[in-house]
């Protein structure tokens, strides 16, 4: 990519400089689409790779994808982790075939070459022919090829990589408040993966994005907790988002103390419509002593750390085409977690994911947008609660993280 | 080989499971387990790694009356409608009251306009209490053979 190319190639237009009009055709245009493989995911932005947890030991791999560009991450024999394209120096072809793995090397089905997991080439099938005919051209040299590799860096036990030499290094990237909010929640206990799944979301990866940072429907449209009168005593909370926009992390307090007075109460009214049967699904404690039951935090351009009540969990966002995303849920506990924790997430599961009861809704709403916009789509959406700029702020009716993404998506996409 | 009134008792309860869903009866889904009961949809890998988190875990009967009122009165999603094809049931085991049964299925999903797509495909993994009729599930493990699930998983498999 050049400075020619941008001048060349504007992507969609936008209706002004702000960043509180959005055109809708950002999300149908498959061009637009194209632009940000490059751009965006290939350019100036950290993508979340994997868990260092899920590559412990020398020789371990895992195969990700880094926008729609495949991807292996792999522990070193020096406890570094590496990450390169999935796709073999000779002829192209995808090296690691599984999700997940472990060996002493790299080697490609196809003709054999194999790699090292510093992405170094070190053998070449028949590289010196057979019976002295064939064999590679003399001037091919195994030194002078390797896989393409990616910067790595690792924070909280959160590996992600770049494409990109230019970008700031990993902390500097996502600015102190979010540094701050991922310590919070990875607070130094040893985490581990309870459970994952895969919701395949039928529309425009941005859609989603957008909504995570969305604080203005999240009591709008999902009813549940409003409906149980669950959390109706909630305290203040806030959104807190990087200088660059593209990061953030929103938060709500719960008073727990009183909101288990009220589940009581609501055991005794005799007027209460609607109760849940087993109030499991919600009785949480205040695993972090702060009282915030809500902790939603983003990492442009791929990832989520949540926290919500006590279960805690990385989403991936990966765009798979214009309208078709796919969201991993990795679902975490921590080895300390006594027997009583390891059920309350468990329980509390019930929340998140393709079937949460909050965020289901979220899974199909993107969906409905994508329909909407379907072939009509040559006008701007509204992001103006709250105002027209990215700045934090201490209350949450406010699209001012939504503007945050889109001040850091067309300063990367040069738009 | 446990006898045949028991078998058949068993196929019955794994059958009419089914006929519930599909025929969108879900106040009634709850009554085919007992009061202490697992409920859990998960994928195969998570289930082989020996993982308990699900899509959906219910450890209670009453959790899962929440899942059928709140799907009724709560939540907000494009109306649908499941077709279950359940496979064979093998019981693997009977002993002290206690069924070990599997049973394949696939589920097409039908959306209100008519829209019709393979849902999901597994097997149902169930403990079945069949001391005495009626006989009820102690644990459904519903263990899907993808991870991945298209858009929401509201009504229960």
């Amino acid at each position: 990519m050049s400075i020619q190319d941008i001048d060349l190639n504007p992507g969609v237009l936008w209706p002004s400089n702000g960043i509180s009009e959005v055109p809708f055709r950002l999300y149908t245009d498959p061009e637009q689409y194209r632009l940000e493989q490059e751009r965006l995911f290939k350019g100036p932005s950290w993508s979340y790779l994997c868990l260092a947890g899920e590559i412990p030991n020398p020789g371990d791999w895992v195969a990700t994808t880094v926008g729609e560009v495949a991807v292996i991450v792999a522990r070193a024999p020096d406890g570094a982790i590496n990450a390169f394209v999935n796709r073999c120096a000779h002829r192209g072809n995808l090296l690691c075939l599984a999700r997940k793995g472990s060996g002493k090397e790299i080697t490609c089905i196809y003709h054999g070459w194999s790699y090292d997991f510093e992405g170094h080439l070190t053998g070449v099938a028949f590289e010196r022919g057979v019976k002295r005919q064939g064999g590679m051209a003399p001037e091919f040299h195994k030194d002078e090829h390797h896989l393409q590799r990616l910067r790595v860096e690792e924070l909280c036990g959160l590996v992600f990589g770049t494409f990109s030499d230019r970008v700031a290094d990993l902390q500097a990237y996502l600015g102190d408040v979010v540094v701050g909010g991922i310590r919070r929640v990875l607070d130094g206990r040893k985490a581990y993966v309870i459970g994952r799944s895969t919701q395949i979301l039928p529309n425009n990866w941005k859609l989603y994005f957008e909504n995570v940072k969305d604080t203005y429907h999240a009591s709008i449209l999902h009813s549940f907790l409003t409906t149980f009168r669950i959390n109706r005593l909630s305290m203040p909370g806030g959104i807190n988002i990087s200088e660059e926009g593209g990061n953030h992390f929103s938060f709500a307090k719960l008073d727990y103390a009183a909101e288990d007075a009220d589940y009581k109460a609501a055991a005794l009214r005799a007027d209460t419509d609607l109760k849940l049967e087993d109030n499991s699904v919600v009785e949480s404690v205040d695993e972090y002593g702060d009282q915030i039951s809500v902790q939603i935090l983003t990492i442009f351009p791929n990832m989520v750390l949540q926290q919500v009540r006590n279960t805690i969990a990385v989403r991936v966002i990966r765009p798979r085409a214009v309208d078709r995303t796919e969201l991993d849920w990795v679902h975490l506990g921590f080895e300390s977690d006594n027997d009583a924790m390891r059920e309350r997430r468990l329980r509390q599961g019930n929340l998140i994911g393709a079937a949460g009861y909050i965020s289901m809704e979220d899974g199909c709403v993107g969906g409905f947008v994508q329909r909407a916009l379907q072939y009509n789509d040559d006008e701007s959406g509204i992001v103006m609660m709250g105002g027209h700029e990215a700045q934090s702020q201490n209350f949450r009716a406010s699209e001012a993280a939504i503007r945050g993404f889109w001040k850091q998506y067309r300063t990367v996409m040069g738009a | 080989m446990p006898d045949l009134a028991l078998r058949l008792g068993i196929n019955e309860l794994v059958a009419a499971y089914a006929d519930c869903i599909d025929d969108d009866r879900l106040e009634e889904w709850p009554d085919f387990f007992a009061d202490n009961c697992h409920y859990l949809i998960t994928d195969r890998e998570s289930h082989e790694a020996g993982l308990r988190h699900g899509v959906i875990y219910a450890a209670s009967k009453g959790m899962l009356v929440d899942r059928v009122v709140t799907l009724r009165r709560v939540l907000m999603f494009e109306a649908h409608r499941y077709r279950h094809v359940t496979g064979p049931t093998r019981i693997l085991k009977i002993a002290d009251g206690v069924a070990e049964a599997r049973t394949s299925f696939i589920v097409a999903r039908i959306m209100h306009d008519g829209a019709t797509s393979l849902f999901a495909t597994g097997r149902y993994l169930d403990r079945i209490a069949v001391t005495a009729p009626p006989f009820r599930f102690i644990e459904r493990l519903v263990v899907l053979d993808s991870p991945k699930i298209d858009t929401l998983l509201v009504i229960p498999l």
